[in-house]
């Protein structure tokens, strides 16, 4: 027994036919572990992309960027909680009325195929699939598959989602009629799906010639073009329609996108000899002008270790800013280089022309800002013809003190320019805004009121020398108060 | 609660039940359990439609924002795209299918060569539902990158008009503006026209058109000629509306740059209402938590619903902000007065009656409170008086909330500018010349649109700018803000609301005396105190689009055809048949109703208008507002702009 035994485990040990071996070490079933060890790996790299998806909160909100959404999985849900959920009651005020009625239903009451239509000119491989719930229609709907339609009931196929094909639509007066069908439904939907076919099927410039009379198929066709990004296309047919300007103005659009300033720069360089309006164009040439010199002195501060920028590290780079911007930058970083230099204040100012107004409102913040107020005060100086200096300024004084102010100016040169300010009125509101105490108290004086002094002196420090002042005033018999 | 929604005179329920039943019958055709994958737009209206434990009674167990890349995985039978129909989401959905068939067929291919039988995950069906109207371009697309197939349905779930409130319907379809007066594309129209022909399958034959403008008329058009193909489809129902009234926003430019002065007109300018939604700084809400102890502010937004269901909101919403204090401080003497009642309960039968009314008054309280909340932040950004408590404020140590207060304090400041200027333009102040405090705006880069907003306005107000100065204002945008902005600055220009003045002489002052759009009052007038004209709401202006709609009313257009004829557009009239029978019989003393359709967008402060029209005593007409979208300057300023402003450092 046991010898047969023995014999037989090596019969079977030996057989070169492996297909009823039991033994649990075999490398057929380690194999098939491994492979659901990688399923099951796989099973779980997904399960994981889970975790990451974010849930949507059902509130009538976009989700993705707040940050209060709650996270609606299965298991919340079965819970039956629903926070964030708007309360609307349906339990009750079920409108009798209304109930038997379904939005669809009411247009669609003979077309409702149920099913799924694909859109194809002809029948691709998508019929097949798509049609079988057609086939247990009656047979009158089966008139979906002839294709001895005419146009206009071609049209009000494609509009109630049902089976149609173009493709029998072969001479150029068909696929017009077809269009003007179209058009005539008003259903953008389907007018977009026949231009779709006239595009396929027809010559551009036939196409673009046929459009210039069909104002709404034109229309969508630009509208097509657009949402499809078919740049090339548009620009073509703006052309062709003569709409020059809009053509120069959607090409330029296309530098919105563009992230790398070399490539931004040289597109806008080939946008200058778009036909743009007068106004745009010089506008345009700025804009390429700008980023030019913008590149240049990038390039440069980037690597510049001149005591400024180590003072005032640079935030962020003065790439795609706008020319403003860019000339507070100037004469931040780079006031009193001389005109000849892309990034001086002078040169910046020159080539873009910018207002003096401008000039002087974004010099004085930057100057003001650097707390330099030397270079403050000489952009307001003027010499008249005798060889005096007196202070003129294209913006009201009052503004400037604001902006000084703005940046912390000490009360020395606040009171400076304050009394620059030439309405009496805004003077003393300003004075008494920004606490210019002498500037309040001569004021008062000056108009004789006696009483508004007075109630002013509270406001000042004891023994300080406006509180001397005033009350050397008051004291004074010589002045005719008014009050 | 849809409740609130059949308060009104028209039952809008009925709108909204019908559309809740086409959502349950696509839902069913998807037969099993289900995941919904959203984009995400769509949640806000469909929240209006219907709310989770509807698809739960569907069986749809989970929901997903679409997303690029995989799927997330879920037990389920069906995955449904719920999409609006655009291009680049179907860029997305193609995505997510074609690795879930990646993944599917690896797997099956793992599970065939080792003939493991067991656990094999049978693949989804997919399905897609356009809203509001399936695309073929879209179809076109999913073909293109070869997931069409994979679909079991597709199919469109026709959301036209969404009920909002009892007497407001909505598109939201946001760029309708753009499309219609910058694009000339028409769809939004048509589906204007559609959803205009669902309301009247639902509600009756409109007996009566009127309209003004070019894209008035294309509805109307459209309409007429679907009700001859629809002739005889249509279940004759006893029509609800008298008069349908369809205005071109471009016939009034003018109203949605005002900055909006009704308590709702202005939350939504200062924090923005989507989808009857308003999410509000939570610091003002916080003071339960701290009373319970928790020491942490609260740092997410508090969202807050706003809609007619609230009893109090729906008191004070259209006031003008100036009463609102008022009305909140009687509601709150109302409130704890009802509450101080139990001490006069002393038999069960009134303790128990005191009772049953506590859930009510303890709604009302915390509706009070919220409100009471809101009206503060509202009123921390255009109060004049804020200087005084900023001095007083100054002197506290806390140097926190002195920046916040001197931060505030200057935006006070800037909303009374601001507001006074805006009032000049529409008197017809210094409307030809440079205004200063533009300039200003500019030199400190305040917002753009906030810029565009009043270089239009005085545009509009003047009948265009003399070209000298519309260069100027020109300039000095395109340098302080980007010379990319050109794009922007023409689109303005062609919807007409940049121009340069043409021969003809500036016809807004007569407009604004003919229609009085602008109120000289008392005082308490402006303050929005017991108002007797709709000017109320912008403090003095009265919106020329609601001015339209009352004069058509009583005595009727012909009595302003001279004005009709500055505004763009034709005006006309066109009539229905009824089927006999179906003619309304009116009693004496019974209002009439009309539909008022904004194409191109409707401002709170309008809506608030119309509704105190409709109350008026010897009005004699109720309105209902639909619209294309529910707008605010800023936002509509925005949808016009091709390069949304990004912020500056």
């Amino acid at each position: 027994m046991t010898r047969s035994k023995l014999e037989d485990d090596e019969y079977w040990n030996r057989s070169k036919l492996k297909a009823f071996t039991f033994d649990d070490e075999d490398d057929e079933f380690s194999r098939l572990k491994e492979s659901k060890r990688a399923v099951n790996s796989l099973m779980i790299d997904v399960d994981d992309e889970d975790d990451n998806f974010e849930k949507v909160s059902w509130s009538g909100e976009p989700v993705g960027s707040i940050s209060w959404s709650v996270k609606e999985t299965a298991s919340s849900n079965r819970s039956g909680s629903e926070p964030c959920f708007p309360k609307i009651d349906t339990t009750s005020s079920l409108s009798k009325q209304g109930s038997g009625y379904s939005l669809s239903s009411l247009f669609r009451a003979k077309s409702k195929s149920g099913g799924f239509q694909s859109f194809s000119e002809s029948f691709s491989e998508t019929s097949i699939r798509t049609y079988a719930p057609e086939l247990r229609k009656p047979k009158s709907d089966r008139k979906d598959f002839v294709s001895d339609l005419s146009p206009e009931e071609t049209v009000r196929r494609m509009q109630k989602g049902r089976a149609y094909s173009l493709e029998k639509f072969r001479s150029l007066q068909d696929k017009l009629l077809l269009l003007d069908e179209a058009v005539a439904l008003y259903d953008g939907n389907v007018i977009t799906a026949v231009l779709i076919y006239l595009k396929k099927s027809l010559n551009k410039d036939i196409l673009f010639r046929e459009l210039m009379s069909r104002d709404v198929a034109l229309h969508h066709y630009v509208h097509y073009l657009k949402e499809m990004g078919e740049q090339k296309l548009l620009v073509e047919l703006l052309k062709a329609l003569g709409r020059t300007e809009d053509m120069a103005l959607v090409q330029y659009k296309e530098n919105l996108g563009m992230k790398d300033e070399g490539r931004r720069r040289d597109f806008l360089k080939s946008c200058l000899s778009l036909p743009f309006s007068q106004d745009d164009a010089t506008h345009v040439q700025d804009h390429y002008t700008l980023l030019e010199r913008q590149i240049i002195i990038e390039a440069s501060d980037k690597k510049s270790d001149g005591e400024i920028f180590k003072r005032f590290p640079r935030k962020a780079s003065i790439l795609n800013m706008p020319i403003i911007t860019t000339l507070y930058y100037s004469c931040f970083y780079h006031y009193g280089e001389s005109e000849g230099t892309y990034s001086s204040p002078a040169n910046i100012r020159k080539t873009f022309r910018i207002s003096e107004k401008q000039y002087i409102l974004t010099a004085l913040g930057a100057r003001a800002k650097l707390r330099l107020w030397f270079d403050v005060d000489s952009l307001f100086n003027t010499k008249n013809w005798l060889g005096y200096t007196k202070k003129k300024s294209p913006i009201g004084f009052h503004k400037v003190v604001d902006i000084l102010h703005k940046n912390n100016a000490p009360i020395s040169v606040l009171q400076e320019y304050v009394n620059l300010i030439d309405d009496t009125e805004v003077k003393l509101s300003m004075a008494l805004k920004y606490k210019c105490h002498d500037i309040v108290i001569n004021t008062y004086r000056d108009l004789k009121d006696r009483q508004q002094l007075v109630v002013y002196v509270p406001k000042l420090e004891r023994d300080s020398v406006e509180y001397r002042k005033v009350q050397e005033i008051l004291s004074n018999g010589q002045i005719r108060w008014k009050n | 609660m849809a409740s609130h929604l059949s308060y009104s005179r028209v039952n809008l329920n009925i709108l909204r039940e019908a559309a809740r039943k086409d959502l349950r019958e696509f839902l069913d055709k998807c037969s099993g359990s289900k995941a919904i994958v959203w984009d995400e737009y769509l949640t806000g209206p469909f929240g209006l439609i219907a709310q989770y434990s509807l698809l739960k009674e569907h069986e749809v167990e989970k929901m997903f924002t679409l997303k690029g890349g995989h799927i997330p995985s879920a037990a389920v039978k069906n995955i449904v795209f719920f999409v609006r129909p655009r291009l680049e989401l179907m860029d997305i959905i193609a995505e997510n299918i074609a690795r879930f068939n990646y993944i599917h067929s690896h797997l099956c291919n793992l599970y065939i060569q080792n003939k493991c039988e067991d656990k094999l995950q049978p693949p989804r069906d997919f399905h897609i539902l356009f809203v509001p109207r399936r695309s073929l371009l879209c179809e076109q697309r999913l073909k293109e990158k070869g997931v069409l197939n994979s679909f079991t349905n597709i199919d469109e779930y026709i959301l036209d008009l969404i009920p909002y409130d009892s007497d407001l319907l909505s598109m939201e379809s946001e760029n309708s503006f753009r499309e219609c007066y910058l694009e000339n594309d028409q769809t939004s129209l048509y589906h204007t026209a559609k959803g205009l022909m669902t309301l009247q399958a639902l509600y009756g034959t409109i007996p009566q058109i009127f309209g003004k403008g070019e894209c008035a008329r294309h509805v109307a058009n459209m309409m007429l000629r679907m009700k001859r193909e629809f002739a005889g489809t249509l279940i004759p129902t006893l029509p609800v509306f008298d008069t349908l009234l369809l205005l071109d926003r471009n016939v009034d430019l003018l109203t949605p740059l005002a900055t909006q002065l009704t308590y709702e007109g202005l939350i939504d300018e200062v924090y923005g209402i989507t989808n009857g939604y308003v999410k509000l700084p939570p610091e003002k809400f916080a003071q339960k938590k701290q009373e319970e102890g928790g020491k942490d502010l609260p740092t997410e937004p508090k969202k807050l619903p706003l809609n007619s269901a609230e009893e109090l909101y729906a008191e004070i919403r259209d006031k003008n902000f100036n009463a609102v204090g008022a009305a909140l401080s009687k509601k709150a003497k109302i409130i704890s007065a009802a509450f101080e009642e139990r001490h006069n309960a002393k038999t069960v039968g009134e303790i128990k009656q005191f009772v049953s009314q506590l859930p009510h008054m303890q709604a009302a309280r915390s509706s009070l409170a919220n409100h009471t909340s809101i009206a503060e932040l509202v009123k921390d950004i255009t109060s004049k008086s804020k200087k005084q408590s900023y001095l007083f404020i100054f002197v506290s140590r806390n140097s926190r909330s002195v920046i916040l207060n001197s931060v505030l304090m200057q935006t006070s400041e800037v909303f009374f500018e601001n507001l006074t200027v805006e009032q000049e333009f529409m008197t017809g102040v210094d409307t030809d010349k440079v205004c200063t405090y533009i300039e200003d705006c500019i030199a400190q880069k305040d917002p753009l649109i906030k810029i565009l907003r009043l270089v239009c306005m005085q545009s509009v107000c003047n009948n265009g700018l003399k070209q000298k100065l519309l260069d100027y204002y020109k300039r000095e945008i395109i340098q302080t803000y980007g010379y990319e902005h050109i794009l922007t600055l023409n689109n303005l220009e062609k919807v007409g609301l940049l121009k340069p003045q043409s021969t003809m002489r500036n016809n807004y002052p007569t407009i604004r005396k003919t229609l009085k759009l602008w109120m000289e009052d008392t005082n308490e007038q402006a303050c929005g105190f017991n108002p007797n004209d709709i000017s109320y709401v912008y403090s003095g202006y009265a919106p020329l689009s609601v001015r339209l709609t009352q004069l058509l009313a009583r005595p009727g257009w012909r009595s302003i055809e001279e004005v009709l004829k500055m505004l763009p557009g034709p005006h006309f009239e066109e009539r229905q048949q009824l089927p006999a029978g179906l003619h309304k019989k009116r009693q004496p003393g019974e209002n009439r109703t009309t539909l008022v359709f904004f194409l191109g967008g409707v401002t709170y402060a309008e809506i608030a208008a119309l509704r105190f029209l409709s109350q008026m005593e010897d009005g004699g007409t109720e309105y209902i507002i639909a619209t294309t979208k529910l707008i605010n300057g800023t936002s509509w300023i925005k949808s016009l702009m091709d390069h949304p402003e990004a912020p500056l450092f």
